[in-house]
């Protein structure tokens, strides 16, 4: 192929002229692009690294408060002691040789209008498409007593990083015979199955160090994602160990006394070793001083292009979404960054965006050696992201010990995977 | 005969997905994206998840028809291939075939 004149490229062009493959040459016409995408994590960091990948030519921005990145996918492995925290945390080191201009500043308004972010330091940026992939924040105060100041003596640890090491240290210093105590907000919320994978992952550590430990965790919902497999996992693991209050019966976290270590709902008083509280949330705080939640706290897209519906060339991905029936989950956000990747390629060669099916897989791991597994399948219809397939989503009831095994081997096989795609 | 070969090389290159142009992307490699977020960038897995660039497109093929069926051992995989009809299984097949092996 080192002779490649213009004769025999005209020639071989019009030998497939019918081939569904050949386009205009309208990639030129997309240098200069120039891509601005706020968060760092699993949809921003995707969204770039995707970009990058199929254009060399376009201007990428990556606009990120903290220089380093800790995954809230297996953070709850760092709370169970199976690894330390530098094992999930990542720089922006092999983002920036990628050729993306990583900026570690916070983005504090969006002017759709002028199509410019202004950041903390007083710059603006100039955008042609924009991305917002802010996660979550917290609804502070919406549990009488939880705010920011509680949070450093009962920590949420639902953004990975210092919150995770406070929880981790508590548990290493609570005595023999303590409560953790874990409150779980109403849905939506960032991982549904989160809350009882660390209820499982800190159990396993209180087990073999402080056996005459205890578990409750609070809930302010009457079921949960993958409850049969947790709940068989806990009976075969941990018996004893970790009991659930459903919302139905007074489950709800109504308010806490950081100074007492009180976990109060309708009915009672828990006087807690740990408390890790999980407040309600909402889309991250960027995404909603831009209205783009429309008041709801989420942000409405469009479910092939993950386009805004209140702003055009705004585009929304992840955690801070309403994405139909997909999760809130790290997977989820990879899957839409690759999907808003396509469409802004499409938009910016001036084709339409083809609709392509998404998945969700979300392993949970309860010890080192055991895990199970939730997957879903997604398709656009009626405007909207549907399950492709309702039934025999997850790892079935009594499953061997070998098929728990090999989950586990398939969890950590992931998770080395995506943070490679992003981060390596 | 040089001008055939290079004919048939430049028709390949043009029909080869992932490589026609850079702002347009197949439709084997859009389904594939939602594959590499667990089987690595291009298919090239590390760990326990095996490596499917550059493996036979028949190969591909049979294995992700008889995941679907429900005949093959797998972790997962069998609830996955649910989601996809057979064309689109095709299109996943060609594209992981196409991609080069490490």
């Amino acid at each position: 192929m080192k002779v490649l004149n213009r004769r025999n490229f005209i020639l071989g062009s019009a030998a497939t002229a019918s081939a569904p493959f050949v386009l205009a040459p309208v990639y030129a016409a997309a240098r200069g692009a120039r891509i601005v995408i706020i968060g760092g994590g699993f949809g921003g960091v995707s969204l770039a690294r995707y970009l990058r990948r199929h254009d060399p030519g376009l201007a990428i921005t990556l606009i990120e408060r903290d220089a380093q990145y800790t995954t809230c996918p297996f953070s709850n492995g760092v709370l169970g002691g199976l690894y330390p925290i530098s094992q999930i945390s990542f720089t922006y080191a092999k983002v920036k040789a990628a050729g993306i201009d990583v900026v570690n500043e916070e983005a504090v308004n969006i002017d759709p209008s002028a199509k410019t972010v202004a950041l903390g330091g007083g710059r603006t940026v100039k955008f042609d498409y924009l991305v917002l992939s802010p996660g979550i924040d917290f609804i502070w105060d919406s549990i009488k007593g939880y705010n920011e100041q509680a949070a450093e003596v009962m920590p949420h640890a639902w953004k990975a990083g210092a919150q995770t090491s406070l929880l981790r240290r508590q548990l290493e210093s609570m005595p023999d015979g303590g409560l953790v105590v874990i409150g779980v907000p109403a849905m939506p919320y960032r991982c549904p199955p989160g809350p009882y994978e660390r209820a499982s992952l800190i159990a396993y550590y209180l087990k073999a160090n402080k056996p005459k430990s205890k578990i409750i965790i609070l809930d302010a919902s009457d079921a949960f994602i993958k409850q049969d497999l947790f709940m068989e996992a806990w009976h075969r693991l941990y018996p004893g160990m970790i009991e659930w209050v459903p919302g139905s019966k007074s489950g709800k976290v109504l308010a806490v006394n950081p100074s007492t270590l009180t976990v109060s709902t309708g009915f009672d008083d828990y006087k807690a070793a740990v408390a890790n509280i999980i407040p309600p949330q909402r889309a991250g705080a960027i995404a909603v001083r831009a209205g783009l939640d429309q008041g709801t706290g989420y942000c409405a897209i469009d479910p092939v292009s993950f386009e805004s519906r209140v702003h055009k060339g705004i585009y929304v991905l992840g955690d801070a979404t309403i994405a139909g029936e997909m999760p809130k989950s790290g997977f989820s956000a990879n899957g839409q960054a690759k999907a808003c990747g396509r469409a802004i390629l499409a938009a910016i060669a001036d084709t339409a965006a083809t609709p392509a099916k998404l998945l969700n897989i979300c392993y949970s791991t309860v010890d080192p050696n055991y895990a199970f597994s939730i997957v879903d399948g997604f398709a656009v219809t009626d405007d909207s992201l549907h399950l492709t397939f309702e039934d025999t989503r997850t790892t079935p009831i009594g499953a061997s010990d070998d098929e728990h095994s090999r989950e586990a081997q398939s969890a950590k096989s992931w998770y080395a995977n995506i943070t490679a795609e992003m981060f390596g | 005969m040089r001008n055939l070969l290079l004919q048939v090389g430049v028709i390949a290159l043009i029909m080869a997905p992932g490589i026609v142009n850079a702002a347009q992307v197949s439709n084997g490699e859009a389904l594939g994206d939602a594959c590499t977020s667990c089987h690595g960038i291009d298919g090239h897995s590390k760990g326990y998840i095996p490596s499917i660039a550059g493996v036979s497109k028949a190969t591909l093929l049979q294995e992700l028809k008889a995941f679907r069926a429900q005949s093959a051992q797998a972790t997962i995989m069998n609830r996955i291939a649910r989601a996809y009809t057979d064309p689109e299984l095709e299109a996943l097949a060609e594209y992981f075939s196409s991609r080069p092996r490490r």
